[in-house]
């Protein structure tokens, strides 16, 4: 549907790769949505650049979100999503990091990034550094750990209730009442291991490349 | 006389205030009656809808989306299918096209409705609610014919939609379209001029276009700070650009001009649906790909190839061709976002959920300072919060 790539958005492309050539790691511009890789540090002064740059003018940050890719060496992505509403144009910023390497926080560029940077801080631990308040804000108060990674469990790991006795919540190890459903569609043949009734001919007569014998002559 | 030293004070305000819109939970440091720093704690509802996504075929995922912004659920949908289509390289047929656009502008009114009564109420209009509720019933019952679902309809999937509509309903809701104009009328003579409204709102959480792009503001709320900018006319999606309306804006960015650009869109909104209604065209709702969109019950019955397109696709689902898309659509509220990565397989790696009024609730800190406790209400009323998407 869009093998050919728009011309506005071919040029937006060209001329971001010559301003920040110095940062770019990589340009992609796939089903008609530009995105630039960039270096990691350089974050603060590109998003700054985007937004006061007169041919760009991106000025508003729609999204700052986390990618978790646990094979990877450096497992998380930091998606920066920006609009222009002057030349109606969107680009996708992305930087990679660990659970341990800071990403500088551009909460000081956009006010809003403020709230999206926490989020990922919860969700993922990704941690920002120079952020004004990098507190948690969607899980519970005293959470531990960070569940949209891949390898946190879908079930968590605690449960609440009200303890009537008690008189107050309660935190248990979940405990599921049946077994965690997790079906693998997509090799739905995997359970037929089973060598089946007959199957051994096939392999006999292959290995010994004769034509297969047929009842009696 | 000895000198009286008053400390600053720190108030909880919900997460059970009916004022609240929810489950927000305030944490205001205060001055006296003056504010000085508002926080709000949020993720009381939170769901893990973003981690739910990611254990769900494509389809499966549809109703999650219902569930974010409940007042106004169709249009979650929308920008999910849109997404999911995007990636697989399909657009909805024509008729399909227009009938997402018909329940999306439904929706809008469905979230508008009940934004300007609940915020009437807010601060002290009583009878709004009442009028508004019973117009939003009559909205549900169209959902309700449409989908089998008065709320979480489930309608929008990639590709199209479920069903096609009922003989019929496309007239009565035509007609419904006639009547309503009195009913904003109605609840326009009780507000807009009203003197306690105007006192509560007017000057009230100003913002003004520059701060509204640093605080990522999208929707009615930029638009009364004078930007007229819309997705449905900057980026349009679907049918959108074959209709004709207009983007309302104002001037002052205050509660008062948020309830007014939002009560001219409900009017807006209105022509779209009755220009939608009379350009609907004939044929297919939803695309022919048998690999996306599920064959008719008829079919099933006569065709093997129906029957087995049916259960890989409510087994297995489909494939999606690995790649990412970031898919907005202008919810009722704002910029409503999709950031969807696909892996290749039949369930999203990734599905970042951007929900406008998450950077709308993001700013009451800034739009509340100074102002009076009273004025926060009105400043979370016009702000238009509503905590399933914010919480996801």
């Amino acid at each position: 549907m869009t093998a050919t790539v728009d011309p506005a958005l071919k040029d937006l492309a060209d001329y971001l790769g010559g301003a920040l050539v110095a940062d770019l790691v990589a340009t992609d511009t796939r089903l008609g949505e530009l995105t630039l890789t960039v270096r990691r540090d350089a974050i603060a002064k590109i998003l700054r650049f985007l937004r006061d740059d007169p041919y760009c003018q991106f000025q508003e940050l729609m999204d700052v979100c986390g990618v978790d890719y646990p094979e990877r060496r450096e497992r998380f992505e930091v998606v920066y999503n920006l609009l222009s509403l002057a030349n109606n144009f969107r680009v996708r910023i992305k930087i990679t990091t660990d659970e341990t390497t800071p990403v500088p926080s551009v909460a000081a560029v956009f006010s809003a990034a403020n709230w999206w940077e926490r989020e990922a801080w919860d969700l993922f631990g990704i941690y920002f550094s120079d952020h004004p308040d990098l507190r948690r804000i969607m899980t519970d108060y005293g959470f531990d750990g960070h569940p949209l990674r891949k390898d946190f469990p879908l079930t968590g790991f605690v449960e609440v209730r009200y303890d009537d006795e008690q008189k107050r919540v309660v935190y248990e190890p979940v405990k599921l009442t049946q077994e965690f459903r997790t079906f693998d569609f997509l090799s739905p043949w995997e359970g037929m291991t089973r060598v089946l009734p007959g199957d051994e001919k096939a392999t006999t007569a292959a290995a010994a490349d004769k034509p297969a014998v047929t009842g009696k002559p | 006389m000895a000198v009286t030293e008053i400390k600053n004070f720190t108030m909880n305000f919900g997460p059970q205030h009916p004022a609240a819109h929810g489950v927000l939970r305030l944490v205001l440091e205060m001055d006296g009656e003056v504010i000085e720093r508002a926080d709000p704690h949020i993720g009381l509802l939170h769901r893990g809808t973003e981690k739910l996504i990611e254990r769900k075929t494509y389809l499966q995922a549809v109703p999650y989306f219902d569930r974010l912004d409940y007042v106004a659920p169709q249009n979650q949908e929308h920008a999910f299918a849109l997404a999911v289509e995007k990636l697989l390289g399909i657009q909805a047929p024509p008729r399909g096209q227009y009938i997402r656009v018909l329940y999306a502008e439904i929706g809008r009114i469905l979230n508008h409705i009940l934004n300007v009564t609940a915020y009437a109420m807010d601060v002290g209009a009583m009878t709004p609610m009442l009028w508004g509720f019973e117009e939003r019933e009559r909205l549900m019952e169209f959902c309700e014919r449409a989908s089998g679902a008065r709320l979480h309809m489930g309608y929008f999937r990639p590709g199209g939609v479920a069903f096609d509509l009922p003989p019929g309903l496309t007239d009565d809701i035509d007609a419904w379209a006639q009547k309503f104009p009195k009913v904003i009328d109605d609840i326009e003579e009780l507000l807009t001029e009203n003197r306690i409204f105007k006192q509560r709102t007017v000057d009230i959480g100003v913002i003004t276009a520059q701060e509204c792009y640093d605080w990522g503001f999208t929707g009615p709320n930029l638009r009364a700070s004078g930007i007229p900018w819309d997705l449905r006319k900057a980026q349009p999606y679907d049918a959108y650009a074959d209709m004709d309306f207009d983007i309302p804006i104002a001037k002052h960015g205050d509660c008062y001009d948020r309830y007014l650009v939002r009560v001219v869109e409900m009017r807006e909104s209105l022509k779209i649906i009755r220009q939608s209604i009379a350009k609907m065209p004939s044929g297919p709702v939803k695309t022919a790909d048998g690999k996306v969109a599920p064959p008719s019950r008829a079919e099933m019955k006569r065709s093997m190839e129906a029957l087995i397109h049916h259960f890989k696709l409510y087994t297995e689902g489909y494939h999606v061709p690995a790649g990412e898309t970031y898919t907005a659509v202008e919810a009722p509220k704002g910029e409503f976002a999709v950031y969807l990565v696909s892996d290749g397989t039949n369930k999203p790696y990734r599905c970042k959920i951007r929900a406008p009024g998450f950077a709308h609730l993001q700013a009451l800190d800034f739009l509340s300072r100074g102002h009076l406790l009273a004025d926060v209400v009105a400043n979370i009323g016009s702000l238009d919060i509503v905590f399933g998407e914010i919480d996801r």
